[in-house]
């Protein structure tokens, strides 16, 4: 792609530096334009973005991360948005707290385009300088947040927020990347989505901390609370590791909460966002769920997690990256050809693409083989 | 990885109610690539200006049907200019009178689209604008 102009200056390394400094400085002074600047940095991987929150990160740890998950049209945004004026605005004798919003929405998978409308729903935070929303596309990512999502947090994080809000993009069965990123995570439902068995069915109902039926004002909410609740039950309470799905963990930690603790049940809330009923139930779960983390030491123990996946996945990432150096575009292609061509199977060409495998000599054991068998 | 796309930000100043030229206009620019902030109806310049610092936007597109643009427009140039956002270029839509358009000109409005235009259009000025 081409760059625009502003974003030329970041590729002369010396200035860089300095700006990457300075840029970090400017978000811990608390400067709005330099926060946005830097999660533009973020999200586009940039050099200066990955210095700055190198300088950034020894400040990072403090906020509290509640992730906000459920398929579209549910009403996150809406939810999100009371959640947010809550913090803002709690009962008298209680301080207000910071709230950054992370709202992600899909990229289109063609164009790379994406309409971000989750602030539609957030207009009543408008004008509140405790509050800062940053709307990200998913960019390609599947799990339900972008890649960058995590910095983006971190980002927050180190600028003082005390409450970070992330909401997902819609999701269906599979998107859990939330839960490995929140401190609480909420699960939003609305009445009339499936029947009991979607309710067993892996996946997005059992990363929830808090279960939360919105629009419960509709028709069917009794059904979608028994089937939520039914659900619960039949759950043994186990203690939930979060493990980053599918990729093997390159060195598992033995280190696990203090479980002689009552395992956490998820509570099922009913909430009618648009009119702000129900939000307090809300706001108390989660301050229960906080206690519970504090008390099992299960907060600690999710942020070594939390980070084991980021050093896995950046590791995955920059070995690919610093292996495409190493070997020649022509040889990539010629290798691509013959599984094409059913000379070789994907296994065997990551075999010579990354052993060094000669290409003639497992073609000929290979032809070996095939001519022992038909003997 | 290293990937950058342009941030547009679509807003509806004033209280006109119909979206649906915001809406074809975001559609459009999504086609061609960008990603696209929409925040809905009935804004105030300083909710537009708020929207545009806090998502880092390269573009603000502007659509007025109301005839109160030059009411709004100055005052979000100026709330832009304020935040330290005078690099953002600015895209009006919706109905502006043809004596209207050089005094918004003036005031370094990029480009200024009636009913009848092509998105095309609109996507090349905005490619242009933003990569020069």
């Amino acid at each position: 792609m081409m760059c625009s102009k502003r974003y030329m200056v970041s590729h002369t390394p010396d200035t860089s530096l300095s700006h990457s400094k300075r840029l970090a400085n400017s978000v811990l002074a608390g400067e709005r334009l330099a926060l946005a600047r830097l999660l533009s940095q973020i999200e586009n991987d940039s050099p200066i973005g990955r210095q700055a929150l190198g300088e950034l990160f020894p400040s990072t740890g403090s906020a509290y991360l509640i992730g906000i998950t459920g398929a579209p049209g549910t009403g996150k945004s809406t939810l999100v948005n009371r959640l947010a004026h809550y913090y803002r605005h709690p009962p008298s004798d209680e301080e207000p707290y910071q709230v950054a919003i992370v709202a992600v929405d899909p990229s289109s998978p063609f164009s790379g385009g994406a309409i971000l409308g989750d602030r539609v729903r957030m207009r009543d935070l408008a004008g509140d300088p405790g509050v800062f929303i940053r709307s990200m596309a998913s960019r390609g990512s599947l799990g339900g947040l972008a890649h960058a999502t995590g910095r983006v947090v971190q980002v927050f994080d180190a600028a003082g927020f005390e409450i970070i809000l992330i909401e997902t993009m819609g999701a269906g069965q599979a998107e859990v990347d939330v839960a490995s990123l929140a401190h609480t995570t909420i699960v939003v439902e609305a009445p009339g989505f499936g029947d009991d068995i979607q309710a067993v069915k892996a996946g997005i109902l059992e990363i929830a901390d808090i279960l939360v039926i919105n629009k419960a004002d509709r028709p069917g909410v009794e059904n979608t609370e028994r089937a939520l609740n039914m659900m619960l039950q039949l759950a043994h309470p186990t203690e939930r590791v979060f493990r980053h799905h599918g990729r093997d963990e390159m060195f598992a930690e033995p280190v696990s909460p203090n479980l002689d603790e009552v395992p956490w049940t998820p509570p099922v809330l009913k909430t009618i966002a648009t009119e702000g009923r129900g939000i307090p139930d809300v706001i108390a779960a989660i301050a229960d769920h906080r206690a519970y983390l504090q008390k099992t030491g299960a907060r600690e123990y999710s942020d070594r997690i939390r980070l084991q996946a980021e050093l896995d996945s950046l590791l995955q990432d920059n070995l690919v990256a610093r292996w495409r150096t190493s070997v020649s575009k022509r040889k990539y292609q010629q290798v691509l050809d013959l599984i094409v061509q059913r000379e070789l199977s994907p296994h065997q060409a990551v075999d010579v693409l990354l052993d060094g495998s000669q290409l003639h000599e497992i073609l000929r054991s290979d032809s070996f083989a095939a001519d022992g068998e038909e003997q | 990885m290293d990937e950058r796309r342009i941030r547009v930000l679509v807003a509806k100043p004033g209280l006109d109610g119909h979206d649906r030229g915001a809406k074809v206009v975001a559609r459009a620019l999504r086609d061609a690539g960008m990603e696209v902030i929409y925040t809905g109806l009935r804004q105030t310049p300083e909710m537009v200006a708020e929207a545009a610092l806090q998502e880092d936007v390269d573009v603000v597109g502007l659509s007025i049907l109301s005839g109160a643009h030059m009411a709004l427009v100055p005052r979000i140039l100026e709330l832009l200019k304020a935040n330290g956002q005078e690099h953002v270029r600015v895209f009006i839509g919706g109905i502006i009178p043809d004596e209207d358009v050089p005094k918004l000109t003036e005031l370094g409005v990029v480009g200024i689209y009636g009913p009848g235009t092509l998105t095309d259009h609109i996507v090349n000025d905005v490619q242009q604008a933003v990569y020069g």
